[in-house]
């Protein structure tokens, strides 16, 4: 019977732990986004609260919650309370599935550093990256307003442009590993990882995930030059808060994800596994902010065009491709 | 023990949020009951020890079957209840015919059951479900595709059509 609590106790240890780690670092890369960005105009950044600035989060977190919670009059107050939290939570779900560290041997017994060993675990991020968007459109359909509206409907038509390019381009990753679980993607790269057989998926992956987490150059939704912030134009206090929060776990995410179907998630030479699965992520997220900081923002038909017509062929020839050459190498 | 509350939950769930989907006379919001309700029939098969079934039932029906409702009615601001026309018959006798024929079949199916027959699902690799369904039944898996082909032709027909009319 111990043994069942000690399995419960660091089960729950790992769960707290995850969530900690994700919130923390997703409100750390808002700072990180803004020095970064400060950097790249030359300019200093915030550096007022705390040493360099760091308290910065905390002083916004402060401020979100202690704002006005406003609902315009016109607006679906139920839809409208609702939405951020759909924004939110399955950008945290997905991470359930991801191995961000080698098993651990904790007092005689195994424990796997991945919440849920799926062995559906692909298509249960494709399930829930494609559930996240009902946040987006519901948050600008129940605000009532024209521009919220326009970001929600860009939000759907972003959506169905880009979520099949991105499962596409995930094929020849099923391909090559075998297996639909995260874990098993991870083992099969223990000496090559996946980017070397696959550049063209990778570079497909990686415009697909630059579109799911809404950022420059795929900022359509929000577009601040046309649409005032979009989707969440009409949204004040926490629940703004959420839906920004919710953009920055989901860079963590998709980041964690290319590094566990491309980079060979956790393996790394000298450095213990989780540092390296870090290390990678974090570089994902940095290449997310330096876009942010370089790149125009893409035309709405632009995108469609780019995900219709270019990604989506290029991805099924690729799978083509994988095939024959899998059939070749036998 | 614990599966069974959750089973339990999750029907109640589900036949709730169909329900509502029915009788919501706002079309976005019917449409967030359904997804409800598809959300928890995929937990079910979850725990009918079916993954492949539940991931694809999430991604089909309610990320992208769904998602396609939702953004024809916003587009087209169809978000409007009480513009709607009340169904006439004409509407009603198809709905009727097909539901009366699935809810019969579903009555003799539960009637005839035998009484020994208990469920006790067991977890099928997802490999053994792909070799089933692509080795033994091939050709039915090609007539589906082939189908599914059909009605893109006939839906980029249709679209193409509208679209010559609009320009006379």
């Amino acid at each position: 019977m111990t043994a069942f609590y000690l399995d419960i106790a660091l089960f729950a240890a790992k769960l707290g732990l995850v969530f900690f780690v994700i919130l923390t670092l997703a409100a750390y890369l808002v700072f990180a986004e803004r020095k970064i960005l400060a950097w790249v105009q030359d300019r200093k950044g915030p550096n007022r609260v705390g040493p360099f600035g760091l308290l910065q989060p905390l002083a916004d977190l402060i401020k979100l919650l202690t704002k006005e919670d406003f609902v315009p009059a016109a607006a679906d107050k139920w839809l409208f309370y609702l939405a951020p939290a759909m924004a939110a939570i399955p950008a945290i779900l997905i991470f359930a599935v991801i191995p961000f560290g080698a098993p651990l041997t904790i007092a005689g017994r195994q424990l796997p550093l991945v919440v849920a060993d799926l062995n559906v675990g692909l298509l249960f991020f494709l399930a829930l990256s494609s559930i996240a968007v009902y946040g987006v459109a519901i948050g600008g359909w129940a605000s009532n307003s024209k521009y919220s509206l326009l970001g929600g409907i860009r939000g759907l038509a972003q959506l169905i442009s880009y979520e099949l390019s991105m499962g596409l381009s995930l094929v020849p990753i099923v391909m090559l590993a075998r297996s639909f679980s995260l874990t098993d993607i991870v083992e099969a790269q223990a000496t090559v990882p996946f980017i070397v057989y696959q550049p063209l998926a990778f570079i497909i992956f990686l415009i697909s995930i630059t579109a799911e987490c809404k950022r420059i150059p795929f900022d359509l939704p929000e577009a601040e030059g046309e649409l005032v912030a979009g989707f969440h134009s009409e949204y004040s206090g926490m629940r703004f808060g959420l839906f920004f929060v919710g953009e920055y776990i989901n860079i963590i995410v998709l980041g964690g994800l290319a590094t566990t179907f491309f980079l060979g998630g956790w393996h790394g030479p000298l450095l213990p596994p989780v540092v390296w699965f870090s290390l990678k992520t974090l570089a994902f997220a940095f290449f997310f902010i330096w876009m942010r900081g370089t790149l125009p923002r893409l035309r709405y038909d632009q995108l469609m065009h780019l995900g219709w017509k270019v990604l989506t062929p290029l991805a099924l020839v690729n799978i083509l491709v994988t095939g024959w050459w899998l059939v070749l190498i036998r | 023990m614990i599966e069974q509350t959750i089973f339990y939950l999750l029907a109640a769930t589900a036949v709730i949020a169909t329900i509502l989907a029915i009788t919501e006379k706002h079309p976005v919001h019917a449409i967030l009951y359904l997804v409800t309700s598809l959300f928890s029939m995929a937990v079910i098969f979850y725990l009918l020890m079916a993954p492949l079934v539940a991931a694809f039932e999430v991604i089909l029906y309610a990320g992208a079957i769904m998602v396609l409702f939702l953004f024809v009615i916003m587009m087209l601001d169809l978000g409007h209840p009480e513009k709607g026309l009340s169904p006439g018959w004409r509407e009603w006798l198809p709905a009727l015919l097909l539901s009366s024929v699935s809810i019969g079949s579903l009555i003799v199916a539960v009637i005839s059951r035998h009484a020994t027959v208990a469920a006790y699902p067991s977890a099928l690799p997802i490999r053994a479900v792909a070799m089933r369904l692509f080795q033994e039944h091939g050709l039915a898996v090609e007539l589906v595709s082939l189908q599914l082909l059909f009605a893109l032709v006939g839906a980029l027909y249709l679209g193409k059509q509208s679209k010559g009319g609009g320009a006379k």
